[in-house]
């Protein structure tokens, strides 16, 4: 047993492991945060029982689900049944491996990275669709056949708008896509804005996230795929959606928002920069600690300051790489540490963007999404890429300065987009007769 | 007090016998009609004398009388800002037209009426029971149907229970 | 057509062209059919081709209750049909049992009524507003909503001490007299309310997802909302302008200005403007009416005892679904001979098998909610 020949496989099974073991809690946590971002919004508290601030409120749900009674349909296809949930479990969490959390915890840094990414996301979708199969019930598997459909529309838009940012790149692994933009220091959102924007709409839809969840949303007659699902089972699937939020938040992020790179990576002048996520770390551990003699009993006292704690050492470790003297052995762990935490940082605000856009729009109806996806963003994401492209044409055959050719690319995109929306006004409500089209600005005559 | 102004001379005028009666009670118009032409006043009303919109149909029990019912439209004239009372006299089991031709509202309303008083309306497209079930045995509102009274069968069978009381 | 209804499940019958019909159950439990109702849908693949509502899952038999109580006995059933809206329903009763003893409440009892019916409408809108964007998918507004009747249902329990079923007034006048407050936290109420409701508008309004959500969906054409015998806003979006409030007025009505809104269109987003404004409009009318409350007695001359002369009547209000009418027959006794409820969540529900032919089954839910009904009063 030749050790050395070992330890290159250790290091990632080791990441692996940590993150699959770390991924329930995670998305646990992301439950809790939505929950408690959804009654920020609707100007309430969200669950404050459970732990304090309704910290351990992830921990009371997965015991309860758990103890669940695990109930199968008499007629279901009991294989199927059974292995519907892991198939989307699995097609999300596999998504994981290729993402590059910094620049040193990279489970597989593939050479075809991103291709690998968007093969095994559309994997997940076998998931829902046996799961809708094996429900033996009618209006489930036309559930899972909507969402299904939703899903595959919303690939395509979200793939060519992900090309838009390869051609940027050059490379189709992960960390290339980041080195590119560190070192041509301008991240991707700012040299193709509506590549972006197609991607944040499309990975909505990807993830069955309002405002297009109606193959889901309780007040739909339909109820969906995940009917017959109770207990554990269920908790795979949301997990699973929960998961595929944070890879395609994570693609997003290494595609467009720069990965691990620090908001004016490779300015000097920004340094100061880096001692933003230690301060925030405090501050976050102050406020623990201000609301710690709040809490109405000792237990939840002592966890309060527990976690005041935890976020002090996390603190402590991001400013380990500045306190020390600049080439100790140590500060070499400042692009990883601080990295990581830029990463997430970045994944955090783009989940925040979902949740926000969940509780502040309604519902798409299923022929308005479907139209959305194929007649809106499919062409507009085909303009999209043949305008990055010709922006890097002018750019690279002809000597165009960046300046130019990249804006007037970008206005030519924006252009397309207003003509795409101006024309799809007219389709809408194709079974109301006699409303006719164009319908005017009404307001109400007042006596 | 009598009511004998523009409105009912018309109506008189059009249709003699048919009106039985006008007058005013408490400031509100009210006609009772021979029930076998309320078809053809309705119509009238609606066409000639612009009363478009029927606001409530429902009938009153008078068990004590010979003809124990009285079934009463209320109408609304929206370019006249004005309403009507029109009151059919029926006896227990006489059917009578239905105005759902002239006024679809009718359409719930009769179907009510007939739930409630068991009065039948001729030409409903859909004469069945709209707040009870439909096999229930019994019209409610009228005088003679207990307040504390039940469709014991239907109750029995249908929610296994002996009584709801 | 035979119609089976198989307790739940899925009816599929061959039409005449050999193209499958389902029956589809939205049965009396589903979270968006606002109470009990039952709606049998005729779908054709996604297509609604007809539909049947199925009622009377809360049927109580007020109308024969009241042949069996005295007129003051009556008055708090009446709450309980149009229960987000109880005041309306009181004043209602309340003005027409007053008709009907030709006895006047004094001018003082009619302000403050006035007052508070028009908080009630507020408060009813707020509501419909909130579980309508709900259906739809926006999860918002119905907490927003919410806290603003809550101070509504605040200012109701400080008057008379119940929040939803509110028995607020008395045949001949009032009961309470209004508390010292009232006119400052209706007050507060109001000044804050303009720009919370320019808050939901600017939430949904020109939401290009709520617009075409909206738009075009549940049209009901002026003509068939008379036929149909629809009022309230659900009329009045369709473009007829008539408020029983402008064209019959009663209670403090013809003091105060106020304007109509009227939709063009007759579709759900008309209906959703219309009833927006409305809102506003009764702000109006509450702001104007609590500057100047006249003094005087609450009460009119009613004895304790009520036993109105041999006759009938019948007199409607505009309550925030639409007319509701009061038809009271009286024999002369201390109980009313038969008194009828003309419920307008009933006669606008007849209308909705009109309004979601031809549209897909996720619209029938938005048209539910646009009609605004509560199955308490559908059912009584």
């Amino acid at each position: 047993m030749n050790l050395n020949a070992i330890i290159p496989y250790i290091l990632p099974v080791l990441f692996a492991l940590v993150i699959v073991a770390l991924l329930p809690l995670v998305a646990g946590y992301i439950v809790l945060v939505e929950r408690k971002v959804m009654a920020d919004m609707q100007v309430r508290l969200g669950p404050m029982r459970v732990g304090p601030h309704g910290l351990l409120q992830p921990i009371a749900d997965a015991v309860k689900l758990l103890l669940k009674e695990d109930i199968i349909p008499e007629s279901a296809d009991k294989l199927v049944f059974w292995g519907a949930p892991l198939i989307s479990v699995t097609a999300a969490m596999l998504a994981l491996a290729a993402l590059p959390i910094g620049p040193f915890f990279q489970i597989a840094d593939l050479n075809i990275g991103l291709l690998y990414i968007l093969g095994i996301s559309s994997l997940g979708i076998f998931g829902i669709v046996l799961g809708g199969w094996a429900s033996n019930s009618h209006y489930s598997l036309m559930g899972a056949l909507r969402s299904a459909a939703q899903l595959v529309s919303y690939e395509t838009s979200a793939g060519m708008a992900v090309v838009g940012a390869l051609l940027l790149a050059g490379t189709l692994s992960t960390r290339g896509i980041v080195q590119e933009q560190s070192d041509t220091g301008w991240w991707f959102i700012f040299v193709a804005p509506v590549g972006f924007f197609i991607y944040l709409v499309a990975s909505i839809a990807e993830t069955n996230r309002a405002p297009f969840d109606m193959p889901e949303a309780e007040s739909e007659l339909v109820a969906g795929y995940m009917t017959e699902y109770s207990g554990f089972r269920w908790a795979l699937y949301f997990l699973a959606e929960y998961t595929n939020m944070v890879v395609v938040a994570s693609i997003a992020t290494t595609l467009f928002l720069g990965g691990w790179m620090r908001p004016f990576g490779n300015t000097r002048a920004f340094n100061f920069l880096d001692y933003l996520p230690p301060l925030l770390m405090f501050l976050v551990a102050g406020y623990c600690f201000r609301r710690t003699p709040k809490q109405p009993v000792q237990v939840q006292k002592m966890f309060m300051a527990a976690v005041g704690l935890l976020c002090i050492v996390v603190a402590l470790v991001l400013i380990m790489p500045l306190a020390v003297p600049r080439d100790s052995y140590l500060a070499t762990s400042k692009p990883g540490i601080h990295g990581a935490f830029w990463f997430l940082f970045k994944v955090a605000a783009y989940i925040y963007v979902f949740m926000w856009l969940r509780f502040t729009f309604p519902r798409y109806r299923f022929d308005q999404l479907m139209r959305l996806g194929w007649q809106f963003l499919v062409p507009l994401s085909i303009v999209n890429v043949m305008m990055i492209g010709l922006a890097l044409a002018l750019h690279r055959q002809f000597g165009w300065p960046n300046w130019i050719s990249f804006p007037l690319c970008i206005v030519l995109t924006l252009v397309a987009g207003g003509f795409l929306l101006a024309t799809g006004e007219k389709h809408e409500h194709p079974f109301v007769g006699e409303v006719g089209e164009g319908q005017e600005e009404e307001t109400p005559v007042h006596a | 007090m009598p009511l004998d102004n523009e409105l009912v001379k018309r109506y008189k005028a059009r249709f003699g016998g048919g009106i039985v009666e006008a007058w005013l009670d408490r400031k509100q118009a009210i006609l009772v009609v021979a029930a076998d032409r309320l078809l053809e006043i309705a119509r009238y009303s609606r066409d000639e004398e612009g009363f478009d919109l029927l606001v409530d149909l429902t009938a009153v029990d008078w068990p004590k009388r010979e003809k124990r019912f009285d079934l009463v439209l209320f109408l609304y004239s929206f370019p006249k800002n004005e309403r009507l009372r029109i009151k059919a006299l029926l006896g227990e089991n006489e059917p009578v037209a239905s105005v759902e031709s002239i006024w679809p509202t009718a359409n719930w309303l009769e179907r009510e009426v007939y739930d409630m008083f068991g009065i039948v309306f001729e030409g409903h497209s859909n004469l069945k029971r709209l707040l009870l079930p439909e096999e229930w045995q019994g019209y409610p509102l009228r005088k003679d149907y207990d307040i504390l009274q039940q469709d014991e069968a239907w109750v029995r069978e249908n929610l296994g229970i002996e009584s709801g009381q | 057509m035979a119609d089976r209804y198989s307790g739940g499940g899925v009816n599929v019958e061959t039409t005449v062209l050999g193209a499958d019909e389902i029956i589809l159950n939205m049965g009396p439990q589903h979270p968006s059919t606002h109470g009990v109702l039952r709606v049998k849908l005729r779908l054709d693949g996604e297509k609604v081709v007809g539909s049947e509502c199925v009622i009377g899952y809360l049927h109580r038999g007020v109308e024969k209750i009241a042949e069996h109580r005295s007129y003051q006995q009556f008055a708090p059933y009446v709450d309980r049909m149009d229960y987000v809206a109880a005041v309306s329903n009181g004043l209602g009763y309340c003005e027409t049992v007053e008709k009907l003893m030709q006895v006047e409440a004094p001018p003082r009892a009619r302000v403050i009524r006035t007052i508070l019916t028009e908080l009630q409408r507020i408060a009813s809108h707020l509501f419909w507003l909130g579980t309508h964007a709900l259906d739809i998918g926006a999860l918002t507004p119905l907490f927003y909503c919410l806290r603003e009747r809550e101070e509504i249902l605040k200012i109701f329990e400080k008057y008379c001490g119940a929040r939803l079923t509110t028995h607020a007034f008395r045949i001949g006048g009032l009961q309470y007299e209004a508390y010292d407050e009232l006119e400052k936290d209706v007050e507060r109420f109001c000044k804050g309310f303009d720009k919370r409701v320019d808050e939901y508008e600017s939430l949904l309004t020109e939401n290009r997802i709520w617009v075409g959500r909206t738009k075009g969906i549940g049209i009901l054409t002026a003509e068939a909302a008379i036929a149909m015998g629809v009022t309230g806003p659900v009329l009045r979006a369709s473009g007829v302008q008539w408020d029983i409030r402008k064209a019959m007025p009663y209670a403090a009505y013809d003091q105060y200005e106020f304007s109509i809104p009227t939709g063009k269109n007759g579709d759900t987003y008309d209906r959703y403007l219309v009833r927006m404004e409305e809102m506003r409009q009764s702000r109006k009318i509450c702001l104007q009416g609590i500057e100047n409350i006249p003094a005087g007695p609450i009460l009119g001359k009613v004895g304790k005892v009520l036993k109105p002369p041999p006759g009938e009547v019948y007199h409607s209000i505009e309550a925030p679904k639409g007319e509701l009418g009061y038809y009271i027959v009286s024999d002369g006794t201390t109980q009313p001979y038969r008194v009828r409820i003309r419920p307008p969540s009933l006669i606008n529900l007849e209308a909705l098998d009109q309004m979601i032919r031809g549209h897909l089954v996720a619209d029938v839910v938005a048209i539910i909610g646009t009609l605004d009904i509560v199955l308490g009063e559908v059912d009584r």
